[in-house]
């Protein structure tokens, strides 16, 4: 008997593992394979925007994401680098062995964690409970929580051209029987369909004939707890589609499943196959394609950008007419991959299912995409489903909390109708939820559930003291306008002083400015530049800010009466009603983010929950 | 089961009438229809039933139904309509029968207006033109409060609210999506005139509803000119009784006399004004024109009076929309050549008058006729979105997701009208505009 089985050994069902038996869970993990535990089965890169704040928060919860990154990493960029700290994204090419290996290493040091071998096909399911799963072999584990994390596995089926194989991944067998159980346990899924571009043989490209684009120096790591990356760092380069390219797929394009009918599933819009961008915006004439390293010594290269199910010849063709790839070997096509997924508007805010107590589910099965999505829901249904175990209580996450709130939100409210992958305009309060303040914002929590070594701790005092100190010494550091004229400065002649943090905030002076000014604040570690620059900058926004998280927690804390029904309320529109009945709000505040959602409606259902209290308190 | 209340009222006026329209709405609708009719008649066809009381031992009067099935209906649930004769009595009766019924009471005020609203069959623009509609008294406000019902303009506010999304996608797209290529790098330059033209239009549409907000509210017509040349007599003509004091005493009219008239079908509101004079004025007097002046000030319709055995050398401190020379009766040659002859006493000249009148009133409602803001709580959400439009152009040089946040701000004030602008609308946007995606 174990507390949590996690079913899957993708980002999502890593980090639940780990997290489940970090808070002192019994914990098993189910897989497949042990040796692809940890597999980037697509681009071999971890953040970007919206995504590098995920794994900053999955970092600041003391998950493994970010350090695994860290370690793996073989050129960083920080995104956005121009723009305010708000938006700027941690982004990392990451070799896939170092990282499959760091990830198996970090699984293999958790206290509490068994990693077993096996092929789950279904649910044991008791008293309406999910109380463990079985194996095709016959082998039955038992628990007081299952999480699935499937990613594209369940009933996985690749494309092509016109050839279709039922797969996983590439190579991998596909699970049967869980989507079958769940369907007749009454549970809606749907279909969604993704894409990988070919993978080519490095040895064969020209390099010389293509753009080179270099990582940063120095690069900025996603750990709050690494201080330097020692993995040596390479170059992506740049090649781009020709007017031979865009001719082969328009002339083949009916030879794409995805315009002959055979793919049902829906894709993601931002990651369009290399067909469909082509179909889609006829007057580009040349479409950018990052050739990005796979590993320090592996020779295989992801083309980033032409992610296809074209069948192979015309995959081959497309590829060779494309500078520098005129000669390059194709080490495996491209493919499209459709699979099932649960509606996670069946799910509540802990990531478990409302009609299944005891299963959660994480990651691309709840319609994400993306590494990162998928960690930080496996560290949300890890921690939950090891509480519930014990006989906690559910922990969430709200949109104020961070993006991993913002992410759970989104999914359980609203729904998805393609492939969710975070963005930081999902995010309303993207001024105050930045990358630089992920452990300001979650790791005294992690703390209070345990999910924190005691290292990471004493780490994260350490950096609010220099916090503490930059603020102060930023403060103190000022000059006189007549000063700062002097130093070329242009401010305005009144005679008042300006400090430091007043410096920074001014558009025509800015961080590296009072860099130059000061060697103090030269000097000061970059979180605490960037804490500065960000506390400048958004000065006048973050009040209002705070005040709009308070009305969003006060609409929080109005909890929906599990039992209410919506069909009774007749001033709600019929598609309202059935929208909420789907998605049955915990709170008020999450009805009001539903869509088509109106203040009548939402008046509406607060008028028939006080009509209900009072009934019953008569 | 459903819980909600089933409403009626009289929808026609109180009183004695030739017929009273009485409308039921909500889940109840049939039963009573049933109950007092004995069966259901076809769907949107008026039909004559005897309406019997409930025990069915009384007839209550013979009427015209109307059964309208939910959601094609007024409120968007099941309603009946029934036209009875017009008697206070009757309807009474009729409504005692209704008090039988579980669950059905007399509905509050708007409260059939509210239940469309949230059965969305309204918008809150057209709800507000509704209350508008009602209370429209002259031919003008009706047609301001029409195109708000019609929803003339909420497809305005659509327009703008989707200009205020292309813009915000833009930059959005520049920030999400920085790392491809198809992306505008540049994006705030190319924003910043879209949002400058919108910010202005913004600025125009609130001051055309101060326009319009004259003519709903009525046009302030000023009557001034020197003393005892007859203004007092015109404001009397113009409201059609003797409402100031008319002598032939210089400066009898010591204080500004209001009176608010519908003015072939505009409302105008008419001031005659304490005469103008440059010396002479006792403390009362010249108390008096001063604020005479301060309404010259004021005036939408300045006209300004002389007569020609007045002699004056007083100028108004505008130009008078309308000159006119009183007293052409007296057959006294003129002293000046601008202005036209009018008399009051003998009705000379004001055919011409209520011409010229009519001209310049026509050219103030044109102006009103264009007004997309109408209500108070409209003029202060686009004001407060002008507010945050103005920041992001004052925040140029910053950052931008600080002049993002201006704008997203900019969507949610606007939205307030409109309603929500979610980040789905954006995505959708960044999406069919640029090839996302490496």
């Amino acid at each position: 008997m174990f507390d949590v089985i996690v079913v899957g050994g993708g980002h999502a069902g890593c980090e639940a593992a780990a997290a489940s038996a970090r808070i002192g869970a019994r914990t098993i993990l189910l897989t497949h394979k042990q040796s692809t535990i940890g597999e980037m089965s697509c681009n071999p890169a971890i953040g970007g925007l919206g995504k590098g704040h995920l794994v900053r928060e999955i970092d600041a919860l003391d998950g493994l994401m970010g350090r695994v990154a860290d370690e793996a990493g073989i050129q960083f960029r920080l995104l956005n680098r121009s723009k305010g700290p708000a938006v700027r994204g941690p982004r990392a090419q990451a070799d896939r062995k170092l990282y499959r290996n760091a990830m198996q290493r970090e699984l293999s040091e958790q206290s509490g964690l068994d990693v077993i071998e096996g092929a789950v096909f279904a649910l044991i399911i008791e008293k309406g409970r999910v109380v463990g799963a079985m194996c095709e072999d016959g082998h039955e584990y038992r628990s007081a929580s299952v999480i699935l994390t499937t990613g594209t596995f369940l009933n996985g089926l690749i494309h092509i051209g016109e050839k279709q194989i039922p797969a996983g991944r590439a190579g991998e067998a596909p699970t049967r029987g869980l989507s079958e159980q769940m369907q007749k346990l009454g549970v809606k899924l749907g279909r969604l369909k993704t894409g990988t571009p070919a993978r080519l043989d490095g040895k064969t490209i020209h390099w010389s004939a293509l753009d080179e684009q270099k990582g940063d120096e120095p690069p900025v790591p996603f750990s709050f707890l690494t201080e330097q990356i020692s993995t040596p760092q390479v170059s992506c380069f740049i090649t781009m589609t020709t007017a031979a390219t865009h001719r082969i797929i328009a002339d083949n394009i009916s030879r794409s499943p995805l315009y002959s009918g055979q793919i049902t599933g829906t894709g993601p819009r931002y990651c369009p196959s290399i067909e469909d961008k082509i179909h889609r915006f006829k007057d580009k004439t040349a479409h950018q394609v990052f050739l990005e390293p796979e590993g320090l010594d592996d020779d295989t290269v992801y083309p980033n950008g032409i992610s296809t199910s074209l069948p192979e010849d015309v995959q081959a063709a497309f590829i060779h007419s494309m500078p520098g790839l005129e000669n390059v070997r194709i080490l495996r096509p491209g493919y499209a991959i459709e699979y099932d997924y649960v509606d996670p508007r069946q799910l509540s805010h802990s990531l478990e299912m409302k009609c299944l107590p005891g299963l959660y589910l994480a990651g691309q099965i709840n319609g994400t995409t993306g590494y990162e999505e998928a960690a930080a829901q496996g560290l949300i249904a890890g921690l939950n489903a090891a509480r519930v175990a014990s006989g906690g209580s559910a922990v969430t996450f709200d949109r104020a909390d961070g993006y991993l709130g913002v992410m759970v939100d989104d999914l359980v409210t609203r729904g998805v109708a393609e492939p969710y992958r975070m963005f930081t305009s999902r995010a309303e309060y993207r001024l105050a939820l930045r990358a630089d303040n992920a452990d300001q914002r979650l790791t005294p929590q992690g703390i209070a559930l345990g999910l924190v070594h005691v290292s990471r701790e004493s780490r994260f005092k350490a950096k609010l003291q220099i916090l503490t100190d930059a603020r102060s010494l930023a403060d103190r550091l000022s000059v006189t306008s007549s000063a700062a004229a002097k130093l070329g400065l242009r401010v305005n002649q009144d005679g008042k002083s300006r400090s430091a943090v007043d410096l920074i905030a001014m558009p025509d002076v800015g961080l590296a400015h009072v860099c130059g000014l000061w060697p103090e604040i030269a000097a000061l570690p970059y979180f605490a530049q960037e804490a500065l620059e960000a506390d400048a900058l958004y000065a006048g926004y973050m009040d209002r800010q705070n005040l709009e998280i308070t009305q969003l927690r006060r609409e929080e804390s109005f909890a929906i009466p599990t039992d209410i029904d919506y069909f009774s309320i007749a001033s709600l529109s019929m598609e309202l009603r059935q929208k909420l009945a789907r998605v049955k709000p915990e709170t008020l505040g999450q009805a009001q983010r539903i869509d088509g959602m109106t203040p009548a409606g939402l008046a509406s259902v607060l008028g028939s929950i006080k009509k209900t209290r009072t009934r019953q308190s008569v | 089961m459903n819980n909600q209340l089933t409403i009626y009222a009289l929808s026609s006026g109180q009183g004695r009438a030739g017929i009273a329209v009485i409308r039921v709405s909500g889940p109840r609708a049939r039963d009573i229809l049933v109950g007092l009719a004995g069966n259901m008649p076809a769907p949107r066809m008026a039909s004559l039933r005897l309406l019997r009381t409930v025990d069915r031992r009384d007839v209550v009067d013979q009427a015209m139904v109307l059964w309208l099935p939910e959601p094609g209906t007024v409120t968007g649930e099941d309603m009946v309509e029934f036209h009875v004769h017009g008697s206070s009595s009757v309807v009474a009766a009729l409504f005692a029968q209704f008090a039988l019924f579980d669950s059905v009471v007399p509905a509050e005020a708007g409260a059939f207006t509210r239940r469309a609203f949230e059965n969305g069959r309204m918008d809150l623009v057209e709800v507000e033109g509704l209350a508008d509609l009602l209370g429209a008294q002259t031919e003008v406000q009706r047609r301001l409060a029409m195109r708000q019902f019609l929803g003339e303009a909420s497809s305005v506010y659509e327009e703008w609210r989707s200009q205020l999304i292309k813009a915000l996608a833009l930059l959005e797209a520049a920030i999400d999506f920085v790392d491809e290529h198809d992306v505008e790098k540049e994006a705030w330059k190319q924003v910043e005139p879209n949002v400058r033209l919108l910010r202005d239009e913004l600025i125009e549409a609130v001051a055309v509803s101060g326009k319009a907000g004259a003519v709903r509210d009525g046009l302030k017509l000023v009557i001034a000119g020197p003393p005892n040349v007859g203004k007092s007599s015109l404001m009397n003509w113009l409201v059609g009784r003797d409402v100031a004091i008319v002598s032939t005493i210089p400066g009898t009219t010591r204080d500004v006399v209001e009176r608010v008239i519908d003015f072939h079908g505009c409302a105008l509101v008419v001031s005659d004004t304490a005469g103008i004079r440059d010396a002479g004025a006792d403390l009362v007097e010249a108390d008096g024109m001063e604020r005479a002046k301060r309404e010259v000030g004021n005036a939408d319709i300045l006209v300004w009076m002389t007569a020609p055995d007045i002699i004056s050398t007083v100028v108004p401190e505008r130009v008078p929309d309308i000159f006119i020379v009183n007293k052409s009766d007296l057959n006294l040659s003129r002293n000046r050549n601008d202005g036209f002859d009018i008399s009051v006493k003998s009705g000379f000249g004001l055919d011409q008058l209520t011409q010229n009148l009519k001209t310049l009133i026509q050219a103030r409602i044109a102006v009103a006729d264009d007004a997309v803001v109408v209500r108070d709580r409209h003029v202060v959400a686009v004001r407060e979105t002008i507010r945050l439009l103005n920041d992001a152009l004052e925040n140029s040089g910053r950052p931008i997701e600080i002049v993002a946040e201006d704008l997203r701000k900019a969507t949610r004030s606007l939205a307030s009208i409109t309603g929500r602008i979610d980040v789905e609308d954006l995505l959708g946007k960044i999406f069919s505009e640029f090839c996302i995606g490496k």
